[in-house]
């Protein structure tokens, strides 16, 4: 572990760097603290951030930057036919890399010298046979030019590792002697300190911002290289979804978002007169005791994880919904996952999602509306309905469009309780499918991250973030724009 | 909201008495009390799906911590023990000794269904190696008499649980009828008990053909080191970012960008984090798959809106009185935040930290796409180290593992899973809670 | 507007003069939780006339006010003993629905508070839920009396469908009091109606409570002397949840009887 070795030399180095800024401030001032410009800590941490951050900051740009660096280097010397028909570079790429971690598998189990593994006589025989001794997985026969390229990628790697942790303690050192000589009696330490907690301040803030870069790259990079090599008008335009890994998939996004937004009807049906009536009940009606009790309670439901959901849903109200509409009742059900399985217990789930944003919402009408329609003789519910709803629209429209972005992400309910044929059907009891589920479903197991069935799970989430993106940003709109007006 | 009443007569009000309530009040109070009722029928649904949730998570998953064993006195004596370590296949050897022990105190017991040792097979299982390393890790219990508590197959245990019933059991190399007879008649003389399993608890996952082996421990552990990266992480830099934000942000472009950010990442899918966490740290970083440390990344980048969105909301609450104190006496703005604003909002960030930890405990789908699912919890990390770099599971990735195994025997242990998750996620939050109301300020 | 006469109901039998007494309370005391905010009021108030209720804040006026149309039920806490009666009626008589009475007791607040909708719904709200009209005819016609009745029709007429949240403060105002009249009450109680109102606007709703006497009971809650003395015909004086003195307007101001009474118009107690 070079790195954590590096991370605690740096933070050793931090440390001495804080009892030494200090000594130092205080020694030239005679050792009277009350003529230094700042508290003497604060020459202290002037030291220690000067030699953390910078250390840090080489770390992580190394870290991120030597396998890209790395990678381009070794695809540009690799001869340009280890491509073969029906393969790509990116396969070769992980063949290499395979290659490098049974190599240092080998190497660290013993059964290669690290002269054997860096030799260019080293061949495929040779690999395979100390793979097969250090317990490791061998596939096939590996060419000639993908050795000399794991070999080369080894050989780079180690170098790189050297130099980051020459850089990474260059810059701590850089930095410790900064701050020693500016440091004295003078020297405004409390303020530089600021300024650079102030710094870090910034950078954790702007993590938001790089989160959010970073699902947009990973999604456009892969969504990109997915409609490289599978059509997006076939995405786009074709009714049937049917992977498979042997080539001939048809993977249409029409199956996948019907059955996601059907899923979501439903829910949506279960949870907003629910959630609705409860808010109102909960704001206009119920006494403060009842209010005390019921509230939390409903809450809870939207505290519970949601592959709690996904069981009940499998497992209880799955088989309940056959035993009424399957093959022993109405006949209508095949099997008990299926999207009225699904809707119904995301329905649930959505109930307290709905019901709390919509009583923040009513709460927030003001009493003098209410006033106004007691005092023209109207009852408590033709105030509700004609005054406090039309009155709170925008609101609960928000809310609503909030809980159907919940709905159109949640994932668990639906692997579980939705069942795994995408089908183009009105039927509410067939088992359909959703985008979430199919993410998942081609993203686990041991697919190759290159094939278009796996990249489609990529595209998938582009729509699913783009979709549930739009929902949002329009209800927090709406939302705001609700508040402001009774501000 | 149609309304009729432009076209119903209107009311002969005038100097009518208040003391009789004319038809179309009683009208309107009908549609009143109905309105009322459907809010009250609303609340009651909400509550009744609650109670179902808590009642058939209780009564399937409760099972999961109860198993079925069998209790034998057993006598290894030293020649058997110096014979079977002299053999070839070991256990087999222990295996025979055993049921012939069993046999004979069947026997005795006076028990007069056919059985042989296939039968007792079927019913416990091969326990031959059960049995090897239970003297091998003790060989001064050789020669000494002791009582074997031995799980039952997990079929047996089925039966035994109501699960498997006689009806709906078809003889098979697993389980025949006459097995359960012997099993009636083994229950009747209080051979077989039924015992709190403490290996549910403490045990790692098993594979697909061994139900009644798995256990949950391996995937908390999981679970822990998870939680450590997002505590470690979310807490200092939500804290970081919730200050910047709230005490010296200017009103600019790019304080704006950073809160509509922050507010649209609250309400991103989870499982779009987990293409994250996949492509980022996986695809592009090469850290290892299936660690803990990557679902501890993925979790964090979630659970950080949350808690900068509770923290900001606590800092906002401290008065401003406060600040102008301690600017007042000549504190740097810095000074001023670190020493009396961030002291006193501390239990609110702490509450919601820990609430924001619960929803990152309880989060499955980003798991699943970094490969924390399937047959992942084999064993206990070796040490710190490989606690957060070794493939693990976490408690509700290992549900979603037993959920969608084919054997129902696996359901019973996904709902013992839940009910664990569960008791974790109920003690954080009356952490939070108490911690809310022992420290609460009103300003 | 046509005057109507309010005591032909065949059930009260009583001899009626112009100034009928309209509302009688009698030993009214109002609790909110343990705060006894009207301690013991008895007052007539007479049909036709303008009754204005003075004192400082806090005194208990708009509370009483409240009582009248039976508003503080809405306030959970709220507990009132003692017998307000309208037309002889016991108002908090078991068999009284609140809703009935609101209608025969319209209110306006102390801020404007037109609905969210049109001007026209707003004004429409009250007699659609109580069933005024037979067709949208009639309804027209209710909307557009009430307006006029409001003084603010000619301000309103061309833009009936426009939201009444965009009108100004004053106009607001006597939107408020068209909605209050549209649905033909008996008494009109006010609540510090021009407290959020400019002079200007102050004056044009003051002149329209003048008005209004010809066809109701009109109370009026005040915290303006000047105003009370401008408007009012009688006058009670609240102070620390007791009435102190009831009385014509003129006499109040003039000569006052209760020495409280006197300091508070004088401006030494407020």
């Amino acid at each position: 572990m070079p790195v954590l070795w590096l991370v605690l030399i740096v933070a050793t180095l931090a440390l001495g760097g804080f009892f030494a800024g200090r000594r130092r401030a205080l020694s030239d001032a005679g050792g009277d603290h009350r003529r230094l410009h700042s508290l003497p800590a604060y020459y202290g941490w002037n030291a220690a951030l000067k030699v953390a951050v910078p250390a840090a900051g080489v770390l992580t740009v190394w870290l991120l930057a030597q396998p890209l660096v790395v990678g381009l280097v070794v695809v540009g010397d690799l001869p340009q036919d280890v491509v073969t028909e029906g393969s790509s570079m990116d396969l070769v790429m992980s063949e290499v890399r395979r290659t490098v971690s049974g190599l240092e598998g080998a190497v660290a189990a013993g059964v290669m010298s690290p002269e054997e593994a860096r030799s260019p006589l080293l061949d495929a025989q040779r690999i395979s046979e100390a793979l097969r001794e250090a317990g490791q997985i061998v596939s096939g026969q590996l060419p000639q030019p993908v050795i000399s390229a794991a070999q080369q990628m080894r050989q780079l790697d180690n170098a790189g590792d050297w130099l980051m942790s020459g850089a990474a303690l260059a810059a701590a050192l850089a930095g410790l002697l900064w701050a020693l000589r500016e440091t004295g009696a003078a020297f405004r330490a409390r303020n530089a300190v600021e300024n650079g907690l102030r710094a870090v301040l910034v950078a954790a803030a702007s993590l938001a911002v790089l989160t959010t870069l970073g699902i947009v790259l990973s999604l456009i990079f892969n969504t990109v290289e997915f409609f490289r090599i599978y059509p997006a008008s076939e995405f786009f335009g074709s009714l049937t979804w049917s992977p498979s890994f042997g080539g001939r998939s048809e993977l249409g996004i029409w199956p996948l978002l019907w059955g996601t937004l059907y899923i979501s009807l439903i829910a949506l049906i279960v949870a907003v007169p629910i959630g609705l009536f409860a808010a109102i009940y909960l704001s206009e009606y119920a006494s403060r005791r009842v209010r005390s009790v019921v509230k939390p309670l409903l809450e809870v439901l939207a505290g519970i994880p949601t592959i709690v959901y996904g069981l009940f849903a499998l497992l209880t109200v799955g088989p309940l919904l056959m035993e009424v509409f399957g093959n022993e009742g109405l006949g209508w059900m095949r099997s008990g996952t299926a999207v009225m399985t699904a809707g119904l217990v995301m329905g649930i789930m959505l109930i307290p999602f709905v019901s709390s944003l919509s009583d923040d919402i009513i709460n927030a009408v003001p009493q003098s509306l209410r006033d106004g329609s007691y005092g023209l003789g109207a009852t408590q519910s033709e105030t509700i309905r004609k005054v406090i709803l039309p009155a709170a629209l925008p609101g609960i429209v928000g809310a609503i469009l909030l809980a159907t972005s919940r709905a159109i992400g949640e994932t668990m309910i639906v692997v579980l309780g939705a069942g795994a044929a995408a089908r183009l059907s009105l039927n509410p009891f067939d088992a359909m499918t959703t985008i979430t589920a199919k993410i998942v479903s081609q993203l686990t197991g041991d697919a190759d991250f290159s094939s278009p069935e796996a990249l489609v799970a990529f595209a998938l989430g582009m729509t699913l973030f783009v979709i549930t993106l739009a929902l949002n940003i329009v209800a927090l709109v709406v939302v705001r724009k609700y508040r402001e007006q009774y501000e | 909201m149609t309304d009729a009443s432009t076209n119903s007569a209107p009311a002969a009000r005038k100097g009518a008495s208040l003391h009789r309530t004319d038809p179309r009040t009683r009208r309107r109070n009908g549609a009143e009390r109905r309105f009322r009722l459907y809010g009250a029928a609303a609340i009651s649904m909400g509550l009744l799906f609650l109670c179902v949730l808590a009642v058939s998570i209780i009564r399937s998953g409760a099972p999961a911590f109860t198993h079925a064993v069998v209790e034998v006195e057993f006598t290894l004596s030293e020649a058997q023990f110096e014979e079977a370590e002299s053999q070839l296949l070991k256990t087999a050897v222990y295996e025979r000794y055993f049921n012939a022990a069993l046999t004979a105190q069947l026997r005795d017991a006076g028990f007069d269904v056919a059985f042989d040792e296939n039968t007792i097979r079927r019913i416990i299982g091969k326990t031959g190696g059960t049995i090897r390393s239970y003297y091998r890790a003790d060989p001064d219990r050789v020669g000494e008499s002791v009582t074997l508590d031995l799980p039952v197959s997990s079929r047996v245990n089925g039966y035994i649980k109501g699960r498997v019933t006689r009806e709906n059991l078809l003889d098979s190399r697993f389980l025949t009828q006459a097995d359960l007879d012997l099993v009636d008649a083994m229950r009747d003389r209080g051979l077989i008990e039924t015992k709190f399993n403490w290996g549910f608890l403490t045990g790692k996952d098993s594979g697909v053909d061994n139900p009644g082996g798995a256990g949950i421990g391996a995937s908390v552990v999981g679970s822990f080191f998870m939680m450590l990266v997002v505590l470690v992480l979310s807490l200092p830099i939500g804290v970081a970012a919730s200050i910047y934000l709230e005490e010296f942000a200017p009103r600019n472009w790019f304080t704006d960008m950073i809160e509509v950010n922050i507010s649209n990442l609250a309400a991103v899918p989870s499982i779009v984090f987990g293409i994250l966490g996949l492509a980022v740290f996986i695809q592009f970083m090469h850290l290892p798959q299936s660690a803990p440390l990557v679902g501890g990344l993925v979790l964090t980048l979630m659970t950080l809106p949350t808690i900068i969105i509770s923290t900001r909301a606590s800092l906002k609450a401290v008065p401003p009185s406060i600040r102008d104190a301690a600017l007042g006496v000549g504190a740097s703005k810095m000074q001023s935040v670190f020493h009396h604003v961030l002291p006193l909002a501390m239990p609110g960030i702490l509450t919601g930290t820990i609430i924001g930890l619960a929803q990152a405990l309880g989060e499955t789908a980003p798991l699943l796409l970094i490969g924390m699912v399937g047959f992942v919890a084999r064993q206990y990390p070796d040490g710190v180290v490989d606690g957060f770099l070794d493939p693990n599971s976490a408690m509700p990735a290992q549900i979603y593992t037993w959920a969608s195994r084919a054997d129902p025997a696996f359901y019973e242990k996904a709902w013992g899973g839940i009910i664990v998750l569960l008791v974790f996620l109920l003690a954080m939050n009356i952490v939070a809670i108490i911690l809310r109301r022992r420290f609460e300020r009103r300003w | 507007m046509k005057v109507i006469d309010m005591y032909d109901a065949p059930h009260t039998g009583r001899t009626v003069t112009s100034n009928d007494i309209k509302i009688s309370a009698r030993n009214v005391n109002v609790f909110y939780g343990d705060n006894h905010a009207i301690k013991d009021v008895s007052v007539d108030i007479e049909d036709k006339m303008v009754t204005a209720f003075i004192g400082p804040s806090g005194c208990g006026k708009s509370t009483f006010l409240r009582c009248l149309n039976r508003m503080n039920d809405t306030i959970e806490s709220s507990r009132i003993e003692g017998t307000i009666c309208i037309d002889d009626e016991d108002i908090y008589d078991r068999r009284v629905d609140p809703v009935q009475l609101r209608a025969k007791v319209g209110m306006v607040f102390q801020k404007p508070n037109p609905f969210p909708k049109s001007i026209y719904d707003n004004v429409a709200y009250g007699p659609k839920i109580h069933g005024m009209a037979r067709n949208k005819a009639e309804l027209d016609e209710i909307v557009e009396k009430a307006l006029r009745r409001g003084a603010i029709w000619d301000e309103v007429k061309d833009r009936l469908h426009a939201p009444g949240t965009g009108l100004s403060g004053g106009q607001q105002q006597r939107l408020c009091i068209a909605r209050a009249v549209a649905t033909e009450p008996e008494v009109l109680l006010m609540d510090e109606p021009c407290s959020a109102l400019d002079p200007i606007a102050t004056a044009q709703v003051e002149e329209l409570i003048d008005e209004l006497r010809q066809d109701y009971s009109v109370v009026i809650v005040t915290h303006s002397m000047q105003q009370a003395a401008r408007v009012s015909q009688k006058t009670a004086f609240f102070h620390l949840g007791n009435l102190v003195e009831y009385g014509e307007t003129g006499k109040i101001f003039t000569n006052p009887e209760d020495s409280r009474t006197e300091a508070y118009i004088t401006g030494r107690i407020g």
